[in-house]
């Protein structure tokens, strides 16, 4: 390579990184800044003050706003993994008759507009007596979550080889068993995958969590940052809300980094938009 | 056989009755709320008014959906901002994609950066960035202004035009991984001799991309393509976080919300969710057919 187009890879890598990263910094130096001097743009951390953290934690609800979505986001995972994994083996493992159209059925469920079933599912969370409760979110992110985690665990285990069902066979087992004891081992990788899948979506969810949820103490983290007001309409709290923001978004970078790999073979296996 | 068949059935059901319970039944219900006079506040109490919600005329003056200006201002802007932003975050994708490709120092780095506006909740993402562009002190009018490249700040979420413009480049900031990892899965599958045979035949970069690589990662490209666009037709967080309930931006899911929820109007909401619905659906099948895709067999779906 010549120096002139090594130079220009170089600071199209520099780009890239300034793009990707630039705004998530902006967001610690701001939620670091002494509130007063938040109002004065700066490139650097100048003086660090810790206040915007405590006021997030102090006057709001906050801290148990990070607990729902953790419960939601938790119970989320532990649902569609246990059904979906059920299914999956069904749909990957055993041939019958429309397994093909229930797949492509299911496929087609996970690309539904949530806005399309919103009216349908507040009429059914009330029926439920689910109306601003954490369960009435549990159940109606399954339309997004259980899709996708059945799609992606099918194609996993379609992967395996025959020959696991025959030695199961031989020794007697029964569907149930040989799920347990042979392919819940094998597929603890995608299970992985799709489980902090899911957990990122339920974590991320927005507009079921504000249809659904009306106090302060029910709402989910998104929510709860989006609606975080200061004393009039027209001052909104930034340095609160920077604070808030990088206090859920942390856990979360550390999370997708960690498990990298697995994350991207669950996007590229599934293509589906966490 | 006859056995394993109903173990299997035994094993979907909880799923099918799940998604039933979730998918099909609210599904069902929102295309029949809207044709009904339905109110947020007396859910119960409703009656069949047929397709007044789309369309009635009263005392020769016609009415609904049909009619409504700002439903179908939703509707273009929805169109303007899933055309934009998605060839915006395609092509973007795909240059990373191909930095990300190439053999550096420090490569496994740069690739877990690009990853992290994925990980950030599109909610905080969107205020981030409402942050950064806001009117008075914003870091980017900040920037600008000292450059010498604007005279006065700008109101970008509340200036028509700019408005748009800042949502799509949030989206686009947030999705662009998606594609880079989608298409940088795709070019791994593009044998290196390749490149080796059209370096040997003296084709430069520009030509081996659009001889070689283009056309190996095409399918996976159409697919990405259509997740994203099926996604972006759904748009609601970015918009209503932005530029809240502006009709400048408002896209299709943020009207149908209003009117459900702000407005009570269960109604005419319902029957913009499912005019919604019904685009979505349409615009699946065209991307599908001019893509000649199928699901579940060609590129990253296999």
């Amino acid at each position: 390579m010549t120096l002139l187009r090594r130079a220009g890879f170089w600071l199209l890598v520099a780009a890239i990184l300034a793009f990707a990263l630039f705004p998530f910094y902006y967001a610690v130096l701001s939620s670091l800044r002494p509130p007063a001097r938040l109002f004065e743009a700066a490139w650097l951390p100048e003086d660090w003050s810790t206040a915007n953290y405590a006021a997030v934690f102090a006057g709001q609800s906050f801290g148990r706003n990070i607990l729902n979505s953790v419960a939601v986001a938790g119970s989320v995972v532990a649902v569609s993994m246990l059904v979906g994994v059920m299914a999956a083996y069904a749909l990957a493992r055993v041939r019958f008759r429309g397994r093909a159209t229930l797949l492509a059925a299911i496929l087609a469920v996970s690309m539904f507009p949530q806005v399309a079933i919103l009216s349908g599912t507040f009429e059914l969370i009330r029926a439920l007596g689910l109306y601003n409760r954490l369960g009435g979110l549990t159940i109606s992110y399954m339309v997004f979550t259980l899709p996708f985690t059945i799609w992606v665990l099918t194609m996993f285990l379609r992967e395996l080889p025959r020959e696991l069902e025959e030695v199961a066979l031989i020794d007697g087992a029964g569907a149930w068993r040989t799920l347990i004891d042979v392919f819940l081992p094998l597929t603890a990788p995608a299970m992985v995958t799709t489980g902090l899948l899911a957990f990122i979506a339920a974590w991320n969810e927005f507009l079921f969590a504000l249809t659904f949820t009306l106090t302060d103490g029910q709402r989910t983290v998104p929510v709860a940052i989006a609606l975080m007001s200061g004393a009039s309409q027209y001052e909104l709290p930034w340095g609160s809300i920077m604070a808030a923001s990088v206090v859920v978004t942390v856990p979360l970078i550390a999370l997708v980094l960690a498990f990298q790999r697995r994350i991207v073979a669950g996007l590229t296996a599934g293509a589906v938009k966490g | 056989m006859v056995e394993r068949t109903r173990t299997a059935w035994l094993f979907l059901a909880p799923s099918l009755a799940l998604l039933a319970l979730v998918a099909a039944w609210p599904l069902a219900r929102t295309v029949a709320f809207g044709f009904t006079d339905a109110d947020l506040g007396t859910l119960q109490d409703w009656r069949w008014i047929g397709f007044e919600n789309y369309l009635a005329s009263y005392g020769g003056r016609s009415y609904g959906l049909l009619l409504d200006p700002v439903w179908w201002r939703a509707v273009s802007n929805t169109l303007v901002f899933t055309a934009a932003s998605v060839s915006i975050e395609t092509l973007l994708g795909v240059v990373i994609a191909l930095v990300l490709n190439a053999d550096f120092a420090g490569r496994a780095w740069v690739r877990a950066a690009v990853l992290v506006p994925w990980a950030i909740p599109t909610i905080v993402s969107a205020k981030m960035w409402g942050w950064m562009l806001n009117d008075q002190f914003g870091i980017v009018n900040h920037a600008l202004l000292s450059l010498g490249l604007i005279a006065q700040p700008l109101a970008w979420t509340a200036e028509p035009g700019l408005d748009m413009a800042s949502v799509v480049m949030v989206d686009v900031w947030k999705t662009t991984p998606f594609m880079t990892l989608l298409a940088l899965a795709a070019l791994q599958i593009v044998p290196r001799e390749f490149y080796e045979a059209a370096r040997m035949d003296g084709a430069g970069p520009v030509r081996a991309f659009f001889d070689i690589t283009l056309p190996v990662i095409r399918p996976a490209l159409v697919v990405a393509v259509v997740f994203r666009a099926l996604d972006a037709l759904r748009v609601f967080d970015i918009v209503y976080v932005l530029t809240s309930n502006s009709v400048d931006t408002m896209s299709m899911s943020v009207f149908a919300r209003q009117q459900l929820i702000d407005f009570q109007d269960v109604g005419y909401g319902s029957a913009a969710a499912t005019l919604l619905f019904v685009i979505v659906a349409l615009v699946a099948a065209l991307l599908l057919t001019a893509g000649r895709v199928r699901l579940g067999e060609g590129g990253v779906l296999r």
